[in-house]
């Protein structure tokens, strides 16, 4: 079954490869994955799919949350979340269809953001399954090409972020330890 | 200041006073601000022995391990002891040169990918880019592999960075926001873990290597006194509880003793100390202590439940964890301390009369030297207080189970990843953290020709180490396999060629010697050992001797193989 994971990692060099690294060393396929800057730019937010055996869901996060550059990876799989994904699709339609397609598309929401004699360039956001529908119905048109985002996923729980503390370097500490002694 | 002599600033506030290393092109500079710096720098012979050094130092004191190696084919040959580190939660701190920021992806000479390589094999890694974020990286490095479950860091620093020309601002903070360490441990857990260990009839301390790198050997020994209940320490566990305490049953696991895999089998309560519930420990998983509930403590939360799904898992710092285990221990003892009294004793006795009933196999012969009483007169000379290195295979295993330890960081073997070539390296890194102590480094025939060529390092430091081979002249384990799970078809395990012990130890300048009489052997190694520098002594032994008890892979610990077959007459 797919899993999707959430990981708020730093904007780091490297932060990515260290994240994708535990699952390729498992010999884990990732399906899709996004990752961009949040609000704090040394923040960024990453959303992984990838088939993970059930069994071994918790400790591939586990081993996540262990990563160094990693702040908190979450199991979005069974948690209350909304995970869209954008299609970017063109369709080639003859002349006699392109009523019907622009009509499809508005079923789906979806944004024309090219025409031209061949056909539409089309937008389209959701939930992946309703992206896979949108295309089989485009398929039906005339030859289609896709290019999928992959999934973006955030948390409908309101769980706060837990930032470790500063902590002294081993000669900082030591002079600290001689100044409580010299001053009580 | 150039970043080659701030580097070094930050050493030395991370209090390094040794580290070993082999230079190379974009290492000049560092090498450079080496030749009139107080720190000492180890030569080695090849840069995996770098890193295996720096992990005998490690394990021997606890502190951070320090290695060095050029770009290129240097970092490449850190890669072993890396992962060696990784696998049993060493603190090392490796740092690899690297060609200059301009030339990185340019396939310069010498230039290798160190900051990718190395990302699967170290706790964390750096690539160093401005003599700016040097000091705070070298000292997160210090930190990130000391604190939580110790490991190796590497940090990647390329030539410019070691030649530009700045400041050393002192680094007074480590901020790390996405880096956990959970040391305190659940007090309600602990609580109910209090509970369960007075309520179990037949409880079993299982203690790792964990428990050795909290220092946590005292509260182990408090714990196991005051339950009184016997206790096993695990390969990475040797020296945790004192080998001659009484409630001490050896090591558990595929070369384990019959009485710690019975012991693991028959408890009620299994108490997991730093642990990882090892394949080699566990054998057939669903089989493992089927009758037990199990406590387990971990630094690393994602040891728990990876492979055995704990009824009281408990995430912190052994040493912290059990400081309170035993006070609630402590509290509750009025009142709940009597009330299995009797079952405990009678699983006591059990737990003895098993290990009285099989004993390891310590025979002797009058016609050659049998590995095992190679190993006892060793564990004789040491009595429990030298410090004894092996590589990985049958001396690795007879000298875990017949040499004793009475303290923790005495026992320095490749654990997790098994690697040949370690021993010989790992007993320079210990003898350069003690030099008080008397160091044997045990090992193969096959794994000595690995590390011949420390040979060189340990000459011109004059270090006193103990070179034991155990010569059979086979890859003694892998040959074992092969008798005993390949129809004895021996396929390129005879090492056919072995120097002369005498000659090889003598073109490094110091003494050596080959026995091959059971009637020698005790003279031999009085010789060695009062030699006061260092000593080749090369032991021919009996060639087809298997260690036994075995577990045979993917079997229940307790379906051991005790002997050999016995042959039937026909």
């Amino acid at each position: 079954m797919l899993q999707i994971i959430s990981v708020h990692l730093e904007n780091k060099p490297g932060a990515l490869l260290r994240v994708t690294g535990l699952l390729s060393a498992r010999g884990y396929n990732i399906e899709s994955l996004t990752v961009a800057r949040t609000l704090d730019p040394e923040l960024s937010r990453m959303t992984i799919v990838c088939d993970i055996e059930d069994r071994l869901r918790a400790q591939v996060i586990k081993q996540m949350n262990k990563l160094v550059n990693v702040l908190q990876a979450t199991d979005l799989t069974d948690a209350p979340a909304v995970n869209r994904e954008l299609l970017l699709l063109r369709v080639r339609s003859p002349q006699e269809s392109r009523t019907a397609v622009l009509k499809e598309a508005e079923i789906f929401g979806a944004r024309v953001v090219d025409s031209s004699v061949d056909g539409f360039a089309l937008e389209v956001t959701g939930d992946p399954e309703k992206l896979d529908e949108f295309i089989g119905v485009m398929r039906s048109y005339g030859e289609i090409e896709v290019s999928r985002s992959g999934v973006v996923g955030v948390s409908l729980e309101g769980k706060k972020l837990k930032l470790q503390p500063p902590v002294l370097t081993r000669a900082a500490a030591k002079l600290e330890e001689v100044d409580g002694v010299l001053n009580g | 200041m150039n970043g080659a002599q701030i580097l070094l600033e930050c050493l030395v506030r991370e209090e390094v006073d040794c580290f070993f290393g082999y230079p190379g092109g974009v290492t000049l500079p560092l090498y450079d601000a080496l030749y009139d710096h107080p720190i000492k720098h180890v030569l080695v012979r090849h840069e995996e022995n770098a890193c295996f050094a720096a992990e005998g130092y490690a394990r021997a004191t606890g502190k951070v391990g320090v290695c060095c190696a050029t770009s290129g084919p240097g970092a490449t040959n850190l890669v072993t002891g890396l992962v060696d580190s990784m696998m049993d939660s060493i603190p090392i701190v490796a740092i690899t040169g690297q060609v200059s920021t301009k030339l990185i992806g340019s396939d310069a000479f010498q230039e290798a990918d160190t900051f990718g390589i190395t990302r699967a094999c170290t706790k964390h890694n750096y690539l160093v880019k401005t003599l700016a974020e040097l000091p705070k990286i070298v000292h997160e490095a210090f930190y990130i592999a000391s604190s939580g479950r110790p490991g190796p860091v590497l940090i990647d620093i390329p030539k410019d960075v070691f030649q530009a020309t700045g400041h050393y601002t002192p680094v007074d903070t480590i901020h790390l926001p996405g880096y956990k360490v959970f040391t305190e441990g659940h007090a309600g857990q602990i609580r109910r873990a209090a509970q369960m260990i007075w309520e179990a009839e037949r409880p079993f301390v299982y203690a790792g290597g964990g428990v050795i790198a909290s220092g946590a050997d005292g509260e182990l020994r408090e714990l196991v006194e005051m339950v009184d209940m016997p206790a096993v320490c695990t390969l990475m566990g040797l020296g945790a509880l004192p080998s001659n305490h009484p409630n001490f049953v050896s090591m558990p696991g595929m070369h384990g003793s019959y009485a710690a895999n019975m012991g693991i089998s028959n408890c009620d309560l299994l108490i997991a100390l730093g642990v990882r519930f090892d394949d080699r420990v566990t054998g057939r998983l669903a089989a493992f202590a089927p009758n037990a509930r199990v406590i387990h403590v971990d630094i690393d939360p994602a040891e728990i439940a990876k492979n055995r799904i704990p009824d009281i898992p408990i995430v912190g710092d052994v040493k912290r964890v059990l400081q309170k285990l035993n006070r609630n221990l402590g509290e509750m003892k009025g009142e709940h301390g009597s009330r299995n009294t009797a079952p405990r004793a009678a699983w006591r006795q059990q737990v003895r009369d098993w290990a009285k009933e099989h004993p390891y196999d310590k025979s002797r012969s009058e016609t050659e030297i049998k590995p095992q009483h190679l190993i006892s007169e060793i564990d004789r000379l040491s009595a429990g207080e030298a410090i004894v290195t092996t590589d990985v295979g049958q001396h690795q295993m007879w000298t875990a189970q017949l040499v004793r330890f009475n303290h923790p960081r005495l026992w320095i073997n490749s654990g997790g990843l098994g690697a040949m070539g370690f021993g010989l390296p790992a007993a320079i890194g210990a003898q350069f953290a003690r030099p008080d102590k008397l160091v044997f480094a045990i090992v193969g025939d096959g794994g000595f020709q690995m590390s011949i060529p420390e040979l060189g390092t340990i000459a011109s430091n004059g270090l006193p180490i103990k070179i034991i081979v155990m010569n059979n002249g086979h890859l003694g384990m892998v040959r074992q396999w092969q008798e005993l799970f390949y129809n004895n078809r021996l396929s390129s395990v005879r090492l056919d060629c072995f120097p002369d012990a005498e000659k090889l130890a003598g073109a490094y300048g110091f003494k050596g010697r080959t026995i091959e009489k059971p009637s020698e052997l005790a003279d031999a190694l009085d010789i060695a050992i009062k030699e006061p520098g260092p000593y080749l002594l090369n032991v021919k032994v009996t060639q087809f001797e298997n260690v036994y008890p075995m577990v045979p892979s993917g079997g229940a610990i307790n379906e051991m193989v005790l002997g050999p077959p016995v042959p039937v007459a026909v």
